[in-house]
């Protein structure tokens, strides 16, 4: 069977820091995985790794039994691995809608040299590829607000639309839920999940509100000092001993 | 989509055509001065197109400089058709903006333009040393001729305002096309953020390329514009000085306009035009305190106040999702 993605014996070091030391982890398509672990546990590192941002000391990744390791972002968008951020990166002085429409373009044209000079970015094709995005993830009351017009919440939910739209195999998301309000979370998640539940997507996320954990994810992939502490399904991964004394706090 | 463009074209033609039947009642000295303006407009054009993805080229004169001398030397050769010149002007300036383009994409901010400056600096040094190419007299450049027609006496600037009319028309429907279109969105959205480009799947270095070959090709438009009506070339075109009242005319103009562009340059060039005449000694102050007063008063130049008039009210910000 292919993988979605899958890592091999990944290894990062930072001026003798381990980041990640012997990291391996096969995600399946339809999959939702979460990531935990303490600050500086290595999980961005995991996520910047897999995603191009950082090239691995040594190890391999591959994506639906493709090497990828050591390509570069784009390249490694382009084979279905994509990406939302801790902070969101969108393009503030667009409007929502604009921003979805470079984002369709990419998806419907592919490389910046197939982008035509002439043709209307906003042409009814790739309005109507917007105009869903819009409404799968409640953005549509505010499609002409420009990015730095919207709250912090509703700017996430644009990053993650935007990192949705080529349909991407592999879907990771960094810290979803930070700077969404606390009350706003589940709704928040909702939103997201409900608007992936269509894709064939493996979803991988980097979360630290357990009860969101528990919630939306079906295993759990626990990293501490660089390593993979557990991994499996989310109860009995949360429940180990060691996850409670280094990761959730709750100490047996 | 097509109907965007053709009214696009529709209107820019009967812009060019009303101009160009208000072009044959006006004097002499007004005609020269439109079709000055016409051809510094383009470089700003260029110029614009840039400054929508936060680059200022320190030195446009460059492109410009390069535009102008292949039009003058070809028509030291014994060729004068004007589009064949303005064509191989173009040509010559976007190989010359390529080439430099992609060394320049790796910069940003003041680097970019800073660099774009010692570069002019160093053709402007070049063209004042060889005195093959004229040294620091310059070369004298041919009068144009229009696929064989060749106007005489009064008729020679009021054709050339025409050719320079199209030239400049046929290029502000494609910036204003190029602009709405697929890569022009990309391209904007460069200042904003470059990781997402990169993270959908975009080179930003290729737009970068893109955008300046295309504001050098403008720049070298112009040069062979204002090469075919001053009828002489200098090294001075690629003065820093000369990049300065480009990128002055820009912040003018501001990022988002066509007709801007032209505006802002026609603005210039009067006021220059007046403050000389009246105030000879201080004219360049008149026109910095006039700088200083359009960056307080219209930060966004004369498109910004277009675009400001049009903007959504703020008031339907979003407080979050819950919120609907």
């Amino acid at each position: 069977m292919i993988e979605a993605l899958e890592a091999r014996g990944l290894k990062k070091a930072f001026n003798g820091v381990k980041a990640a030391d012997d990291v391996s982890v096969v995600i399946r398509s339809g999959e939702i995985v979460s990531l935990i672990g303490a600050n500086g546990a290595g999980k961005t590192t995991f996520v910047n790794m897999v995603t191009g941002y950082l090239k691995p000391d040594s190890g391999t990744i591959l994506s639906q039994g493709r090497e990828i390791t050591g390509l570069k972002p784009r390249e490694i968008t382009r084979l279905g691995v994509c990406r939302s951020f801790q902070i969101p990166q969108v393009f503030n002085d667009l409007s929502l809608e604009e921003n979805l429409l470079v984002a369709v373009n990419v998806a419907l044209k592919g490389a910046a040299r197939s982008h035509s000079p002439l043709r209307n970015a906003g042409n009814r094709n790739a309005r109507q590829m917007a105009d869903e995005i819009l409404v799968r993830f409640k953005l549509e009351d505010y499609r002409h607000n420009r990015a730095n017009e919207v709250s912090g919440g509703t700017r996430k939910l644009l990053d993650v639309g935007m990192a949705t739209i080529s349909h991407p195999r592999v879907l990771l998301l960094d810290e979803p839920t930070s700077g969404v309000a606390s009350n706003e979370k589940f709704a928040f998640m909702d939103v997201v999940m409900n608007a992936l539940a269509d894709e064939e997507v493996a979803v991988m996320f980097i979360e630290h509100d357990m009860d969101i954990v528990r919630r939306y994810a079906h295993r759990v992939i626990v990293f501490h000092e660089g390593r993979v502490l557990a991994d499996g399904a989310t109860e009995d991964a949360l429940n180990q001993d060691d996850v409670k004394r280094y990761v959730t706090g709750s100490a047996a | 989509m097509l109907s965007l463009q053709r009214n696009v074209a529709l209107g820019a033609l009967a812009l060019t055509i009303a101009l160009a039947v208000l072009g044959a009642f006006v004097p002499e000295w007004i005609l020269y001065t439109c079709a000055l303006v016409l051809a510094k407009g383009l470089v700003v054009l260029g110029l614009c197109l840039l400054l929508r993805m936060n680059l200022v080229s320190f030195g446009q004169g460059l492109y410009y400089c390069a535009g102008a001398y292949i039009c003058g030397l070809v028509s030291q050769m014994g060729i004068s058709d004007a589009f064949f010149l303005t064509f191989l002007a173009a040509l010559g300036s976007a190989v010359v903006g390529l080439i430099l383009g992609l060394f320049l994409s790796g910069y940003r901010s003041v680097f970019f333009a800073m660099f774009n400056l010692a570069l002019s600096m160093i053709l402007y040094g070049v063209l004042l040393k060889s005195i093959s190419l004229g040294g620091s007299d310059g070369v004298g450049v041919a009068a144009p001729t229009y696929l064989g027609y060749a106007p005489d006496g009064e008729m020679r600037l009021y054709v050339f305002f025409v050719f320079a009319l199209a030239v400049a028309g046929a290029s502000s429907v494609f910036a204003f096309l190029y602009t709405k279109s697929e890569m022009g969105l990309a391209s904007a959205s460069v200042k904003d953020c470059e990781i997402r480009l990169e993270y959908l799947g975009l080179s930003v270095r290729y737009l970068i390329i893109f955008n300046f070959v295309i504001a050098s090709t403008l720049a070298g438009i112009g040069g062979a514009l204002v090469a075919m009506v001053s009828g002489h070339i200098i090294p001075e075109l690629a003065y820093w000085t000369t990049s300065g009242e480009f990128v002055f005319i820009t912040v003018l103009s501001g990022p988002n306009g066509i007709l801007s562009a032209f505006g802002a340059t026609a603005v210039f060039e009067t006021i220059r035009l007046v403050a000389g005449q009246n105030m000879p000694n201080s004219w360049q102050m008149l026109l910095g305190s006039f700088l200083l007063l359009s960056i307080l008063f219209m930060p966004n130049g004369i498109s910004g106040l277009f675009r400001r008039a049009k903007a959504p009210k703020p008031d339907a910000v979003g407080e979050g999702i819950n919120n609907d």
